[in-house]
């Protein structure tokens, strides 16, 4: 396909109602770490986005929004092109100013510290990670705790950024700066919100 | 109010509505904290809840029931406005049931009847910054949150004690969120404050005027401040509701006659009708001859 062709199809078919759908999906999954909300897909952006990433990315970001993409993405003139036109969003190279990061390739992206964590004035001026994964079925079984978990979640997602444990502390420790997580699977979405403890990892 | 003839779905329009969207996003991931975000006008005056409104204007969608309560009853004209607003501006489905809502909007009280999982509560907040009259300065209150300074707020309320031999604050009451920030629970009844703790429900707070959202998530802990020596404690009622005979209902005094004939009513109203509907009865209550359904 053109790349023009890539860029300009594929948006939500309904602005306001997909936006407003995936938003409770977000809103839900941020209320409740770890639980699996299931999307379906409101959108066909181009490789290497997914369409669940390019619809939380329609439904969060504009000209407002100063968002880092990872090297797949800012690699693909029709991925970046897409982003531009159907959200207006601002790119930055930073990710230190980024308010959100999308990422591709969960396995080599950049350390969690490496990215915004707001101030203790304004800890919400910090980014919201987007991670694009398979699955929810991942070999990894985390036990989650915290507000917005009753007694404990598991959560086993297909893709962990590197030494995660040991990052989600110092993230967790940071409280109330910090970064957040959103995690896009296919066709359901989860988050972590920097309120969540990981109490135990098995395999 | 102003002309809606050519509205948006939930009348604000998008970029409003993604703006106050990532606002929510952050305000649950910090429970208790106030985050700021740009207030758009509403066709209606500061005072109405105008933040509770775009709160609920940037979550709602067509799968929602939305129910709004002002002091506890649908039927004030507060509520009234608000709930014809939304019918309105996105034909959502309403409702005066507690337990058929996912979206209650409300000013001033918590539903009696406990909410469940799913269900998001909107607070309508006048203002949300619980150290203001402390301290004027919103550059100092960031700062005193920032370093959890909150030994003022300690004092405040002890001069409560040595003045009143009690804690006197009976309205937004301050509570700490998830052992970190204070915050305003807004002009709602001590009585609700323990309604917020753990809650199944989400809970969001608009602030309009002062441009603050803020959020408990589910299950959070909300802890009343208080002292050692004078414990947090709700009001209590001598008398159970006269129209449903509850006990451990908030009551509304009701003004019955020009010479100070009064009754103590539930101030939830749902919570009054259903109790009514299944059978119970005060003392004063309508219909005779059914007092054996009372407790
Ligand atoms: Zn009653």
């Amino acid at each position: 396909m053109r790349v023009e062709t890539q860029v300009f199809e594929g948006g939500f078919s309904d602005s306001v109602l997909n936006a407003q759908n995936v938003f409770r999906a977000l809103m839900d999954a941020m209320a409740n770490p770890g639980r699996i909300v299931d999307v379906s897909d409101l959108t066909t952006p181009p490789a290497p986005l997914t369409p669940l990433a390019a619809s939380i990315a329609a439904t969060l970001f504009d000209h407002d929004a100063t968002v880092w993409c990872d090297r797949a993405i800012s690699g693909s003139a029709a991925a970046v092109g897409w982003l531009k036109f159907h959200t207006g969003l601002e790119l930055t190279g930073d990710t230190a100013e980024a308010d959100f990061a999308l990422i591709s390739d969960v396995n080599a992206m950049p350390s969690l510290e490496s990215f915004c964590r707001g101030t203790a004035e304004y800890p919400d001026r910090s980014t919201t990670l987007i991670l694009q994964i398979d699955s929810f079925d991942g070999a990894d079984v985390l036990t989650l705790e915290g507000p917005g978990i009753k007694e404990t979640q598991s959560f086993s997602p297909s893709h962990l950024p590197r030494m995660f444990r040991d990052q989600w502390a110092a993230n967790r420790a940071a409280f109330p700066r910090g970064v957040d997580l959103v995690f896009a699977a296919k066709g359901a979405l989860a988050a972590l919100p920097r309120t969540t403890r990981i109490t135990k990892t098995e395999a | 109010m102003t002309d809606l003839a050519t509205y948006n779905f939930a009348y604000l329009d998008e970029q409003t509505k993604r703006m106050i969207r990532r606002a929510i996003l952050k305000a649950i991931a910090i429970p208790g904290y106030q985050v700021p975000f740009a207030s758009r006008e509403m066709p209606m005056p500061y005072g109405w809840g105008t933040g509770g409104v775009q709160v609920t204007a940037a979550v709602l969608g067509p799968d929602d029931t939305l129910k709004v309560i002002d002091q506890g009853a649908d039927d004030t004209t507060n509520a009234v406005s608000i709930r014809a607003f939304f019918q309105k501006v996105a034909n959502v489905r309403v409702t005066t049931k507690t337990s058929e809502a996912t979206i209650i909007q409300t000013r001033h009280r918590i539903p009696e009847m406990q909410l469940q999982a799913g269900q998001t509560l909107v607070y309508q907040v006048p203002i949300p910054e619980p150290l203001r009259f402390l301290e004027p300065r919103e550059t100092e209150t960031r700062k005193m949150h920032a370093l959890e300074e909150y030994g003022l707020m300690h004092v405040k309320l002890y001069e409560d004690i040595a003045r009143h031999g009690h804690i006197a604050t009976t309205y937004a009451y301050p509570v700490k969120v998830e052992g970190r920030y204070v915050m305003d629970p807004s002009p709602t009844p001590k009585f609700d404050n323990p309604k917020m703790h753990m809650s199944p429900a989400l809970q969001l707070f608009g602030a309009g005027r002062e441009k603050r959202i803020y959020a408990i998530p589910p299950y959070t802990e909300v802890v009343s401040l208080d002292f050692e020596d004078h414990p947090f404690e709700i009001q209590t009622f001598s008398q159970p509701c006269a129209l449903c005979g509850a006990k451990g209902s908030y009551l509304d005094e009701v003004i019955l006659d020009d010479k100070g004939g009064s009754m103590f009513v539930c101030s939830d109203t749902d919570f009054c009708e259903d109790r009514q509907a299944k059978g119970h009865r005060g003392a004063l209550a309508p219909e005779a001859g059914t007092a054996e359904a009372a407790e």
